[in-house]
């Protein structure tokens, strides 16, 4: 498998002369999904804001799919094949489900046809077109945010956090959805907190420290590492849990 | 009382269009902008220019449209006062306050506004003279409505009044069915979300003073066919736009548009117990009452 | 030689009032951030409220008490300051540019009042019939001219003295942290908004002072001595000598006058007849042009604030609407 999403030598932060990341390295394979994961404060939303050129980079590249992207500007992401769901206020709480979906559909040719398309993909949405936004549930607040990114037909998605806020329940089902997409040939980079979910539904994972890398591996190793389990899992192992 | 409040109304609608630009110019922008207002004197005496200069080219469209003072060639001057004050917003951006925002922080924007807002008053000063002037001096006779209560309104009054709602329905068509509307909205909602899913904010914001320019143009060509043109209409229309923005709320389109006719109303209705000299102060005592009741407006979108 | 010497003393005392009132401003935008839009409206209610409480009775006119000239002068002062008291704790608490709004219409609504309120203010002839401190006791018109210079001298020294203190104690360097970073200045346990309106009222009051002086010196004020363009010409007193300098204030108010001064006579002088009735226009056009000149190109004035700001600076400022790399 080829990477799609390469990250070199990464520096970024908010602050000028005070980076979040330091010297991050990443690779996102063609239609894998990898999981981010760390520590609080570790940089994982740094880092997608970073690629999505909403925190400044000071050093490094990105590049995708071949094409170094460093430092775009996030309204040019959706024709180079990148998309992003931010953890939250992720959706136009103003305007209607529809009007959200039209305003990302806006520049393609199609649009009409890739309507049809994601509404038969999340059904729920099909049923409340004209309700605001505001008034979705949690559950599908991020089923229309991923919606809106997978709008322009995205080579790597980039999210932060879908599960946050959520039920137990509904969390492990926006990750299962979330996997699922990776099937349509999507590769996905995932931020989460909620390190057993990630882990379970993930192919590869990164873990971040401090803004840099700590550790990597196949998503099922890193979970039966004993390192990993004791700072991260609570000191139990997770396939014994 | 009716002639107050029919009067109320009309100022009002002239209010809500000066105040539409505005309050989404405050939101994204986030400074008070205090020569806004003269975006109002820009398209009134720019409009009077292209009157004249109409009536010479083209005599055959001077004549009085039905029983309004309005003339074919004023109805065409209002459309390029529009333009003029457009681009003129996109300008002064382009050439004080881009600058200013780029470096410093957004009071020094409202510092600037100050300043530009002087400049421009008394350039327009400079070029048309101190003395109010008319569109006509053809004598604009008020219909009686009705004698008890008195109620007279005039031909002109009922134009402007519709041709303030038609702007204001065509705002609403393109903000509620166009895609530009909708990002619009969602810039207006969250900027860095409106980015990330395609949206380029510079477009945007130009794209707001040229609606803001030309929609306070139109405000300021009503006014002065109601009333009068004089330098000083842009100053005296600062503090009802703002009292407008406070009461719907900054961000919110269709809060200036409602915050306009209060003010409109509550001024004119004022007048009955009030002495007309104390009527300025009146949208200052509405900011007062908002400001302590609900401080984002009734629409408010805004929590900084 | 006389008559040069008491023009110059002339134009250093209204100078030296106006630098009081930027003194009062510097407080309030160069070491607090906050923006007031109707200075005048401040140095209005100190004149009125001075010449209102020391003034002679007149009939059919409220006022007119008489009181000692300290207790008037301190009278407008605390009018002004009540003014400003009430407006800030309406405003201060959210976002910054609603004082600038706010201000702006107490200066449209003191303006409607001078003019209009006949009972209280004379309306449109104004207030007249102050007797100036100590004026029968000097005498002299000349030296009575030099004698007033040197009270608005001392009590511009006094201001200076004042606020240099105040800026350099503790107290000041919080109000400059707010002013930076309310967030920050918030997380170690101080009241932002408690603060700010402290420095509102003081700057006002000071302003009120200012305007007191105004009056005792004319001895008369009508709504034509409080024009807008006062204001205007405050804030470019202090934009051109630097916000944030108290020096610079002063620097600025003399510089500002002298300009003024000069351009208007200047221009009643040399421009053709045509023009005259619109030198003002031109002055104005003039004062405007150095705001938004001195705010683009040389924001920091010619006397920079010496205090550095580096603790509390950030990569993007407060209020900078630069998103993303766009500037929108």
């Amino acid at each position: 498998m080829s990477a799609v999403l390469q990250i070199e030598g990464l520096e970024a932060g908010y602050v000028r002369d005070l980076p979040i990341l330091r010297q991050v390295n990443l690779t996102l394979k063609q239609g894998s999904l990898t999981t981010i994961i760390g520590p609080n404060g570790a940089g994982k939303s740094t880092l997608i804001k970073a690629i999505a050129g909403i925190v400044p980079i000071s050093a490094g590249r990105v590049v995708l799919n071949g094409r170094d992207i460093t430092g775009i500007r996030p309204d040019e992401m959706a024709p180079l094949g990148l998309a992003y769901v931010p953890q939250t206020d992720n959706i136009f709480r103003t305007l209607t489900i529809a009007q959200n979906l039209a305003l990302v559909l806006r520049r393609l040719p199609d649009r009409a046809a890739r309507l049809r398309e994601l509404l038969d993909t999340f059904p729920p949405l099909a049923e409340k077109l004209d309700d605001r936004a505001g008034a979705l549930s949690g559950g599908q607040r991020q089923m229309l945010a991923v919606a809106m990114a997978l709008a322009t037909r995205p080579t790597v998605m980039l999210m932060d956090e879908p599960s946050a806020g959520l039920s137990p329940k509904i969390a492990a089902e926006v990750l299962d959805l979330t996997r699922s997409l990776t099937a349509t040939g999507v590769s996905i980079l995932l931020v989460e907190q909620n390190v057993k979910q990630a882990l379970r539904v993930a192919d590869h994972c990164y873990i971040l420290a401090e803004g840099r890398n700590r550790l990597d591996g196949p998503a099922d190793q890193i979970l039966s590492d004993p390192e990993v389990a004791a700072i991260y899992l609570g000191g139990r192992r997770v396939g014994a849990a | 009382m009716i002639q107050n409040l029919v009067d109320g109304v009309l100022t009002g609608s002239i209010i809500s269009l000066g105040a539409i630009g505005l309050t989404l110019i405050m939101h994204m922008l986030r400074f008070a902008n205090f020569s806004y207002a003269e975006l109002l004197g820009i398209g009134a005496y720019t409009a009077l220019v292209f009157d004249k200069l109409l009536a010479v080219l083209f005599p055959a469209l001077s004549g009085k449209i039905g029983a309004l003072t309005l003339t074919g060639t004023l109805a065409l001057s209002v459309l390029l006062a529009m333009v003029v004050a457009g681009a003129s917003a996109v300008v002064i951006d382009a050439l004080v306050f881009k600058r200013i925002r780029a470096k410093a922080d957004a009071l020094s924007m409202v510092f600037a506004s100050f300043g530009v807002a002087l400049i421009l008053r008394n350039v327009i000063t400079l070029i048309f003279g101190q003395k109010a002037q008319l569109y006509s001096n053809d004598i604009a006779f008020a219909i009686v409505v009705s004698r008890d209560p008195l109620l007279l309104i005039k031909p002109d009054q009922v134009f402007v009044l519709l041709a303030a709602l038609v702007l204001m329905g065509g705002l609403h068509l393109v903000l509620t069915r166009t895609t530009f509307g909708f990002a619009l909205r969602a810039v207006a909602e969250n900027p860095v979300l409106a980015q990330v899913s395609g949206v380029r904010l510079s477009v945007i914001v130009t794209s707001v003073w040229l609606i803001g320019g030309a929609l306070s143009a139109a405000a300021g060509v009503f006014y002065a066919l109601t009333n009068h043109l004089s330098p000083a209409m842009g100053h005296n229309f600062v503090l009802p736009v703002f009292a407008a923005t406070i009461v719907g709320g900054i961000g919110s389109v269709y809060g200036a548009v409602l915050g306009g006719f209060i003010v409109g109303i509550a001024s004119g209705l004022a007048l009955m117990v009030l002495p007309s000299g104390y009527i300025p102060a009146m949208p200052f005592l509405i900011i007062l009452f908002v400001l302590m009741l609900r401080p984002h407006g009734l629409f408010g979108e805004d929590q900084g | 030689m006389i008559g040069l010497i008491s023009y110059l003393a002339f134009f250093a005392t209204m100078a030296g009032i106006l630098a009081i009132a930027v003194l009062g401003l510097n407080l309030q935008w160069g070491h607090t951030g906050l923006f007031n839009g109707g200075v005048v409206a401040f140095f209005g209610a100190g004149a009125y409220g001075t010449m209102l409480l020391g003034g002679p009775p007149e009939p059919g006119q409220f006022g007119g008490f008489a009181l000692p000239y300290v207790v008037a002068l301190g009278g407008g002062i605390l009018i002004a300051g009540v003014v400003a008291w009430i407006v800030g704790l309406l405003t201060l608490r959210l976002r910054h540019d609603y004082l600038a709004i706010a201000t702006f219409g107490v200066a449209v609504a003191f303006e409607n009042v001078t003019r209009n309120a006949d009972w209280l203010t004379g309306g449109a002839r104004g207030l007249r019939g102050f007797p100036r401190p100590l004026e029968a006791a000097i005498g002299d018109t000349f030296l009575y001219g030099l004698f007033f210079l040197g009270l608005v001298l001392a009590v511009l020294l006094a201001v200076y003295l004042g606020l240099e203190r105040l800026v350099n104690s503790p107290y000041g360097r919080v109000l400059r942290a707010i002013r930076e970073d309310e967030v920050s200045a918030r997380s170690v346990g101080k009241n932002p908004t408690r603060l700010r309106l402290e420095s509102f009222v003081i700057g006002s009051m000071i302003m009120g002072a200012a305007g007191g002086l105004y009056v005792s010196f004319y001895a008369f004020v009508s709504p034509q001595d409080l024009a807008p363009i006062l204001t205007f010409q405050i804030w470019a007193m202090l934009i051109v000598g630097g916000a944030g300098n108290n020096r610079g204030a002063i620097l600025g108010a003399f510089l500002i006058w002298g300009a003024w001064t000069l351009s208007g006579f200047a221009l009643s002088r040399f421009a053709p007849d045509a023009m005259q009735l619109y030198t003002g226009s031109i002055q104005y056009i003039l004062i405007g042009v150095v705001i938004v000149g001195m705010l683009m190109w040389r924001p920091q004035g010619l006397l920079p604030e010496r205090v550095t700001k580096t603790i509390y600076q950030k990569g993007a400022k407060k209020g900078s609407v630069i998103i993303n790399k766009e500037v929108i």
